[in-house]
């Protein structure tokens, strides 16, 4: 039996919104019943491309995530409908029926996502289907995955051993958008953002010239994470634990080494770090 | 359902059609025995493209910019316009229009062109077009439009080269190149990158937003390829623009226009400490020692010291230091501008001298070796050069000039004019220039002084305008609306697809269908002539039958057809269209071709398109190498004069030789302190140490969009505004967003969602803020081509515009006194909350 999933690697996706504007494309204005039925003209976004900017000028960082329907296995838009109006099919889908889910809000509300959108003309909830009508009719894949420059997003069945996407979800690097939601969606996701720590180092009495290869750590507990700043005198610790206590150590010799406590929550830019001889 | 093969600017795609109506429109679905990849074998992998092509995101909104709300769908006249009474000009912009018959448009169209030209002389009418609103051999601006005004004789206008001002003016004085027009040649560094290259220098290039000019997404893919490789990347813009954010790496913002001092100071750095290639730059360069006393102030008595460029840039001095000592430490590859070419930091005051110091800095760390070149990251994929197929800037990819004619008419007329300055020719009816705007003959074509009006030649009385507006595009765009009112203009018409910015300034509005509703024929990305092999940047080359997917909507008609129809009234209707159809002149353009030798026209009409795949016994061979080491031209860049001559090792420069002391410029223009023979740091006209500082603290940057094409697919495709990077929506309006510093925005007590008015002594923009960390603190990013002007007062030119034309705001000084480019990015602004 075809079991569908979906990969976003983060890391990947560069924002182009070729993903959301062939969903448009395909389904704006055009009835794939039964799976589907025209989506609005503007407003909705049956895959969002949320852009997460962190850190401060000039040390910044950007990730796109888009977020279709993660088609939960727990779905709690299932929960939410009355008669069957949200269902799953056997390959894993979850399709609302244009026709029983009339008139029904509840269901926008019930997705932790955001991924549910009212039709206000139609009266009827609307959402991603992984495109189920063109797979039904033998596509491989959906409109968004066809459009991505970068095979950020990948598409399949894990339930074919020698598929792309069984063989990331078997590499055990993918997580649930929102794992705390528990949902079991069917959309996992690589690199997407974690708390990270940045700072530039420079010498007290060589502010003019780069401090580089200087030793800089992080500890917790026992554990140490250790780097060299590049050549302009930076460094980063990325894929930190959110709400931990941290000690960053910075060592040269001939330097008073530094060291500063750090809670690692939101995303810490300590910028320039002077070492004082 | 039928689908239909066509092609875009930017990518070819399959169109669904049901009942006579486009539903689904997506990158071209070829079957996939039709692709053979080609391989890159570099650090133990194999780098292959997916089988697919992979188009521009506002390609996927052809389907809603078909049906768009702004198609011309009547012919239309102005109300109170009457050709044989009242013609009130002034009111141009101000009032409606009524439906007329397409018999009583052609007959006042064609009745003023006689009438013009027999009064005035054919000078007195004029025709100007905009670029890629569309894509073929026959619909396109140089083709059909080109035709029928070369037959009745016009002012021409001549394109100044708006993306890469610079490398135009300046970077051909320096290598040659003028057959690219200071870009380039691309070939096959993608390879070369791959083997090679340890480190990436992004110099004002967003190649993730530009993506290679016509050619899609199919490079993203490269550039994943050199991340996961471990390459260096470092991007210097004072916007941290899209490639930086998806390739990670380091970012420097320079304060804007003094990109060319952060280069002085790089050079100062190898200078010093001896990091420069010294037996490149003896036996490739000339004039290294005048640049060496510039740079260490021997001839001036400022040496170009990291110190001194933390001053003009902002940038640490230990910051820059690290960037000269990595990049001379590190095989780099410089991508400057998307072509490698282009790239804002070249559209801003004096910036010839940025794009001289760009070749300037590589040849110091001996340009054209392995993985040390100017690349980028767009272009320069592998590509069989050798099966040729007619592109645009061909001559024979055109109607007008094409052997596949049997009329090739000529302007008779001398006359020019020049697009950024065209409204001040009609306002002031006085102007010169130098240099035919694309000077791509000689070095010296660049100081050829054009006046207008020419000697026995009238001013110009009748404006045709064709597909597309300046208003979001050229400099201080207010000025076109006053001359669209000014009486000398006796009659204008517009001809278009859709309601442009332009549109409602006509007397006569002519409505043209899209080319989904037309015959055409072309290659994907390939622009021929002066950007040969530009197709390089896909990973497919791929020729396309441009199928009439449906009847043309409403009344709309072909350019063609309009253009027949005229020539019908003007008696040279057996001239221009020499009884052929559209799909006549394709066959013809397919048959002087390659092509016929590896697919018949009833296969290829049948398939609707033909992949050229790389051969296996695929040679690379990467640009410039032969001049680094010293060979003849091994490159398929049949542009270079000198090439299969006995000067084949040589560049298009005077000496055959990268030059630091341009022999062109010390022969022409010795005394130009603007440009001069050795390239100079100039603190820009408008910049950070003028008078007006003061008064507009703010430097507003606007690059070319990321969304939208020139002023093509905004507006017209109302899915864009659902994309917040593009346009956000508040209290049911689209905005353009303007991108600003936290620090400056509460500093005026802006909060992010404000809509905002952008001003200076030139004009007011609304947008809405977005307040962001990507852009430098006193820089303010907004994306130049938006299509909506939208006056707040209609017809008034000094009005308050919403829709975000920020080229209102930007100067039309030109970039120096010899050259005639824009200078977009040399803006000053402040910026206030609208209330």
């Amino acid at each position: 039996m075809t079991q569908y999933r979906m990969v976003i690697d983060v890391s990947r996706c560069i924002g182009c919104y070729n993903c959301f504007l062939a969903c448009r494309d395909e389904h704006a204005g055009s009835d794939h019943r039964p799976v589907s039925i025209g989506q609005p003209a503007s407003g909705h976004k049956w895959i969002a491309v949320r852009e997460d900017e962190r850190g401060t000028y000039p040390k910044v960082k950007v990730s796109h995530i888009p977020i279709p329907c993660q088609q939960c296995t727990d779905a709690p838009c299932i929960t939410a409908a009355r008669d069957g109006a949200v269902y799953r099919r056997a390959d894993g889908i979850v399709v609302i029926d244009p026709d029983k889910a009339s008139g029904q809000q509840d269901i926008v509300a019930a997705c932790p996502y955001g991924a549910i959108f009212w039709n206000e003309t139609q009266n009827v909830a609307q959402k991603c289907t992984f495109c189920a009508h063109l797979l039904d009719s033998g596509w491989k894949e959906p409109r968004c995955v066809e459009v991505c420059p970068t095979q950020a997003m990948v598409f399949g069945d894990a339930g074919d051993r020698g598929s792309a996407v069984a063989a990331l979800i078997a590499a055990q690097d993918v997580e649930a958008l929102h794992p705390e939601y528990d949902t079991k969606p069917l959309v996992s996701y690589r690199g997407l953002p974690k708390p990270y720590l940045v700072g530039e180092v420079s010498f007290c009495d060589q502010t003019q010239l780069p401090a580089a290869g200087i030793r800089v750590s992080l500890h917790r507990g026992d554990q140490v994470l250790a780097t060299l700043t590049d050549s302009f005198g930076d460094f980063e610790f990325d894929n930190l634990e959110t709400d931990a206590d941290y000690l960053l150590k910075i060592e040269h010799s001939g330097y008073r080494p530094r060291e500063m406590r750090l809670r690692a929550g939101a995303d810490l830019d300590l910028g320039s770090i002077i070492l004082d001889r | 359902m039928e689908v239909f093969t066509s092609l875009t600017n930017s990518g070819p795609i399959s169109v669904y059609v049901e009942d006579g109506k486009v539903v689904r429109i997506r990158p071209l679905a070829a079957e996939e025995s039709d692709f053979r990849p080609w391989t890159i074998a570099a650090a133990g992998r194999q780098f292959s493209p997916p089988k697919k092509f992979t188009v521009a995101p506002y390609v996927l909104t052809e389907r809603d910019r078909l049906y768009s709300e702004d198609r011309i769908r009547y012919p239309l006249k102005r109300v109170n316009f009457d050709p044989n009474g009242a013609r009130n000009p002034e009111s141009r912009g101000k009032v409606g229009y009524e439906r007329i018959s397409w018999d009583e448009a052609l007959d006042i169209v064609a009745g003023e062109i006689r009438r013009v030209q027999k009064t005035y002389g054919p000078a007195a009418v004029s025709a100007m077009t905009s670029s890629h609103h569309n894509w073929g051999l026959v619909g396109y601006k140089i083709s059909a439009f080109a035709r029928f005004f070369n037959m009745i004789g016009y002012t021409a206008v001549v394109d100044n080269p708006d993306s890469w001002e610079g490398w135009h003016w300046g970077a051909t004085h320096t290598w040659g190149f003028y057959w690219r027009l200071g870009m380039p040649e691309p070939y096959d560094m993608l390879e070369d990158a791959l083997k090679h290259t340890e480190m990436i220098v992004y110099w004002s290039n967003d190649p993730d937003t530009t993506r290679g000019v016509y050619t899609g997404y199919d490079s993203a893919i490269w550039r994943q390829w050199l991340k996961e490789k471990g390459v260096k990347m470092v991007f210097i813009d004072p916007f941290h623009n899209y490639t930086a954010a998806a390739m990670g790496g380091k970012w420097l913002a320079p304060r804007p226009g003094t990109d060319t001092a952060l280069a002085m100071a790089i050079a100062y750095v190898w200078i010093s400490e001896r990091t420069y290639d010294q037996r490149y730059v003896a036996e490739r360069t000339v004039g290294f020692d005048d640049f060496k006393a510039y740079v260490l102030g021997q001839s001036d008595g400022v040496a170009k010291t990291p110190a001194w460029a933390a001053m003009e840039t902002g940038i640490p001095v230990r910051t820059i230091v690290a960037l000269a000592r990595e990049w001379a430490r590190k095989r780099t590859m410089l991508a400057a501008g998307a072509r490698g070419g282009e790239g804002g930091a070249c559209r801003t005051a004096f910036g010839t001298e940025w794009a001289r110091m760009m070749v300037l800095l590589q040849a110091m760390q001996g340009l054209g070796k392995p993985g040390v070149g100017i690349w980028g990251t767009a272009m320069g994929g592998p590509r069989d050069n050798s099966v040729w197929f007619p592109a645009y800037g061909d001559p024979d990819g055109r109607i007008a000039h094409s052997k596949v004619a049997r009329v090739r008419p000529e302007n008779p007329v001398a006359q020019r004019l020049y697009r950024p300055i065209v409204p001040d020719a009609i306002l002031n009816s006085t102007i010169n220039w130098l240099g035919e705007g694309f000077c791509n003959r000689s070095l010296d074509q660049q100081f050829t002084p054009f006046s207008y009006p020419l000697p026995g030649c009238p001013e110009v009385k009748l404006w045709y305008r064709y597909g597309g507006s300046f208003l979001g595009t050229m400099t201080n765009t207010s000025k076109w609306v006053r001359m669209y009112q000014s009486p000398k203009l006796e009659f204008v018409v517009n001809q278009d697809c859709w309601w442009s910015s332009e549109t409602g300034y006509a007397d006569i509005i002519l409505p043209a269908c899209t080319q989904l509703e037309r015959d055409d024929i072309g290659e994907w990305g390939e622009p021929g002539g002066q950007s040969k092999g530009g197709s390089s940047g896909c990973n497919f080359r791929v020729v396309v039958r441009m199928k009439k997917c449906i009847e043309p909507l409403w009344e709309s008609k072909s350019d063609y057809r309009i253009f027949s129809e005229l020539a019908q009234r003007l008696g040279r209707d057996q001239d221009y269209t020499e009884g052929n159809s559209e799909i006549d002149w394709a066959r013809k353009f397919f048959d002087i071709s390659d092509l016929p030798q590896r697919i018949s026209w009833e296969e290829f009409e049948r398939k609707g398109y033909y992949i050229i795949n790389v051969p296996e016994d695929y040679r690379p061979t990467p640009a410039l190498r032969w001049f680094a080491e010293g060979r003849a031209c091994d490159t398929p860049d049949p542009n270079n004069p000198k090439r299969l001559t006995d000067k084949g090792n040589e560049l298009g420069t005077d000496s055959g030789k990268i030059e630091f002391l341009s022999q062109s410029l010390n022969r022409r223009a010795p005394d130009d302190n603007e440009r001069p023979p050795v390239p100079h740091y100039l603190p820009s006209w408008e910049g950070h140490r003028t008078a007006q500082a003061a008064k507009y603290p703010l430097h507003l940057i606007s690059p070319h969009p990321r969304f939208s094409f020139h002023t093509h697919y905004d507006k017209h495709a109302a899915w864009l505004d659902d994309i917040p990077a593009h346009r956000v929506q508040k209290d049911g309006y689209a905005w353009w967003p303007a991108r600003i510093h936290p620090s400056d925005a509460a500093a005026r007590d802006i909060r992010d969602g404000d809509i905002v008015k952008l001003f200076n002594d030139r004009g007011t923009v609304l947008c809405i803020a977005v307040l962001t960390e990507r852009v430098r603190p006193g820089v303010v990013h907004a994306y130049a081509s938006s299509a909506k002007y939208d006056p707040l007062e209609p017809g008034k030119p000094s009005s308050p515009d919403r829709g975000g034309c920020v080229a209102i705001l930007s100067p039309d000084r030109m970039l120096s006194k010899n050259v005639a480019g824009m200078a977009s990015n040399s803006c000053l602004i402040d910026v206030a909350k609208w209330l």
